[in-house]
């Protein structure tokens, strides 16, 4: 039996640390990980939590991210809670075996804190890891400060192991702006989180040996089909899902989470859709627009999948310029939040001007100043009625403007 | 570790691999596989490899498993079942398990693309972590399951696909990797070589009861012939199989701990390895006069590996 931790109403912790804490309250049977810059602390932490028995599973240390993914999925198949962290490259090497995992449709938990992708080579956050499992079949939730990554992750579990959902969750969280970056952070005690999260629920165990079950059957014309169109469908009908758990989570921590999360966006004439760390700092930049005098409000999925598209175009039906920003490179199209949100505005019949704004990759600063900038051509956009700014522009980029039409 | 007697008894045992699979007829994987399953009384948790076995026994809505069954990808058997021995561990440590009368055994079945190439670093990953499971390589000696391509386990002057017979090539240019010593090198408590045979039926039943009663990462090296693409007939199967280990082409031994070796079957004589190589088509091309230094660095080969495995034997080191 693990040791109960000790926990303060109020701790330090940078997001690896709070990731790591709702992996150990979560009492997962088997973490499988290989460490990667910047979401190495959280499997040291874990190690450590394990040597000092404050953890009673299985860490099995592989020998790469491709083992770790497949070892997670062997686990969970197996019959038990799951859990993994990586960033990046890792993740990169992971991607066959994330398709497997869903595919399989195993709650498998993955804390993943973003980092570009090379090359070259680059440590730092940004969401080219995250965009690259985007069709990969899992929930992907944002936090954007240690807090948040503390709380999303207690809730990836309830999500990925609830009988209307059982698919893998994403926790990403930024690098080193949130995973390196001490924050106070205000825990549940041990008992509280793992209520909240909840018994294991077993569907299909291999281990339940009198009732074998084959897993990672083939496929072809007849039935393929058939199951991926199941798979699309559980994510898709798990919103009013992690709505629920989202509400539920509000009850014991007082923090509610929602889907698409607002900021003085309802008398808003402009909006900027943003997810990550850069969010909090477009916060500071909506208050300073708005002593210009320019009325601007913010959207962000927490949700990047299933992308709550309806959501988002109700929350942004009365705006008339909308700027999207993007922390990956977009690589000849549009950012993925511009086509996501161009998309949802066009099916709902809306005709906001849409830009994409492309920041902070590799962990390039982007400022307050930076993003009142785009506010500030955004509504350009919203007084003339038309576009009459770059349709993709890149903020804080060295050397001569660069902007696409 | 379940005791192996006569062939009818153990024949009899309650399949577990059943029937009906999309296996070509001939193939040896389902005969090895059959036995291998039958060499434990204990419950079963298997996984496998993309490849031959994989694609022909579980096309849904069918499997031919009655044992708990996965397969994720074509290079990470070792570290599925190394997920799924973690979580038994971890459940027998919560004491959660789901049948606590049930003592439950972990295999892995992969081709010799899936072992030798592919999946090599997962199931050193997973030989090196200690995880208690047995490892079986399925080596029929290239890829048969996307039209028999070569692999690191492809004997030199083999006829495949990508390294075909021409005008100007012999066929396969290097020797076969040896896995079997690799896996012995990585310190596994047991290691092992086997056929499919009627002759060495038991040898092959003996090893994977062994193997899978001993605690750690264990392995078996089977050889496969394989009737599609070494292009031999259906029916001679397991007399290739005995011409392999009678010419010593392909010879039974076993390793404990890592180091200690035994010869599991000593042909009474060595037949020459044109006996084997002539058998198969896609070796009838090294018959013709100037590819005949082929057969005979063939032979140079497996008398000098069969001279090692006995000097080795004697030495006890």
């Amino acid at each position: 039996m693990a040791e109960r931790y000790e926990l303060k109403n109020k701790e330090v912790w940078d997001g690896n640390m709070a990731a790591a804490h709702a992996l150990r309250q979560a009492q997962v049977d088997v973490v499988a990980a290989y460490p990667i810059t910047p979401s190495t602390p959280i499997v040291q932490n874990y190690a450590q939590f394990l040597a000092d028995g404050y953890v009673d599973g299985e860490f099995v240390m592989v020998e790469s991210e491709h083992s770790a993914m497949s070892a997670c999925v062997g686990a969970a198949a197996a019959g038990g809670r799951v859990a993994t962290a990586t960033s990046s490259q890792g993740y990169a090497l992971m991607v066959e075996v994330l398709y497997q995992a869903s595919g399989m449709r195993l709650p498998i938990v993955m804390t993943v804190v973003n980092r570009a992708l090379a090359s070259p080579l680059n440590i730092h956050g940004d969401h080219a890891d995250l965009y690259l499992g985007r069709d990969a079949g899992w929930i992907h939730l944002i936090a954007n400060n240690p807090q948040e990554a503390y709380d999303m992750t207690l809730c990836a579990f309830k999500i990925a192991e609830d009988e209307r959902v059982r698919l893998p969750v994403t926790t990403n969280q930024d690098g080193f702006l949130v995973s390196h970056t001490a924050q106070v952070v205000e825990p549940l005690q041990d008992e509280e989180a793992y209520n909240f999260i909840g018994e294991y629920k077993a569907l299909n165990p291999m281990l339940d040996t009198k009732n074998p079950v084959t897993y990672g059957a083939q496929t072809e014309e007849e039935w393929h089909f058939e199951h991926k169109a199941n798979q699309h469908k559980a994510l898709m009908e798990s919103t009013p899902v992690i709505e629920e758990i989202f509400n539920k989570f509000a009850d014991i921590s007082g923090r509610k989470y929602n889907i698409v999360e607002t900021y003085k966006l309802d008398d808003a004439d402009i909006a900027l859709v943003v997810m990550g760390s850069a969010y909090e700092t477009a916060m500071l930049a909506v208050d300073k627009a708005r002593e210009e005098g320019i009325k601007v409000g913010l959207l962000m999925p927490r949700v990047f999948r299933p992308f709550p598209y309806n959501q988002v175009a109700e929350k942004l039906k009365n705006v008339k310029a909308v700027a999207a920003l993007d922390r990956s490179a977009p690589m000849g199209a549009m950012g993925a939040l511009y086509n996501e949100v161009s998309g949802a505005l066009a099916a709902n019949g809306q005709s906001a001007i849409m830009t994409n704004y492309i920041y902070g990759l590799g962990g390039r600063d982007t400022t307050v100043e930076h993003i009142l900038e785009v506010i500030r051509e955004t509504n350009e956009n919203a007084k003339a009625g038309k576009r009459v700014t770059p349709l993709q522009g890149f903020i804080n980029l060295r050397g001569p403007k660069l902007s696409f039409n | 570790m379940k005791k192996i007697t006569n062939l009818k008894e153990f024949a009899c045992t309650p399949d577990r691999f059943q029937g009906g699979h999309r296996l070509c007829p001939g193939c040896a994987h389902s005969m090895i596989v059959r036995e291998v399953v039958n060499a434990t009384d204990d419950d079963l948790v298997i996984s496998t490899a993309t490849g031959c076995l994989e694609v022909c026994s579980a096309i849904y809505p069918y499997t031919s498993w009655d044992v708990s069954w996965i397969h994720i990808g074509f290079e990470n058997a070792a570290a599925a079942i190394s997920g799924a021995e973690a979580m038994y561990k971890a459940l027998s440590r919560k004491n959660k398990l789901y049948n606590e009368d049930r003592r439950v055994k972990f295999v892995a079945f992969g081709g010799d693309g899936g072992t030798y190439d592919i999946g090599f670093q997962s199931l050193s990953g997973a030989a090196e972590r200690g995880h208690d499971f047995l490892y079986v390589c399925l080596d029929n000696e290239n890829y048969a399951n996307t039209g028999g391509q070569r692999s690191s386990a492809t004997p030199i002057g083999a006829h495949t696909s990508t390294t075909p017979r021409g005008r100007v090539s012999y066929g396969e240019k290097q020797k076969k990797k040896d896995l079997t010593m690799i896996m012995a090198a990585h310190g596994c408590p047991y290691v092992a070589t086997a056929i499919p045979s009627t002759k060495h039926w038991k040898d092959l039943a003996t090893k994977a009861a062994k193997a899978i009663s001993t605690v750690g990462p264990t392995f078996i090296n089977a050889l496969s012939p394989c009737t599609t693409e070494w292009k031999f007939k259906p029916e001679e199967t397991t007399e290739i199989a005995d011409l392999a280990v009678e010419t010593c082409a392909f010879p039974l031994y076993e390793i404990e701990d890592g180091h200690k070796l035994t010869i599991t079957y000593r042909p009474k004589q060595k037949i020459p390895i044109e006996e084997y190589l002539g058998r198969q088509g896609r070796f009838a091309h090294l018959f013709k006069p100037e590819n005949k230094w082929i057969i005979e660095e063939w032979q140079k080969n497996v008398d000098e590996y069969w001279d090692y495995l006995q000097r080795r034997e004697e030495a006890g080191v």
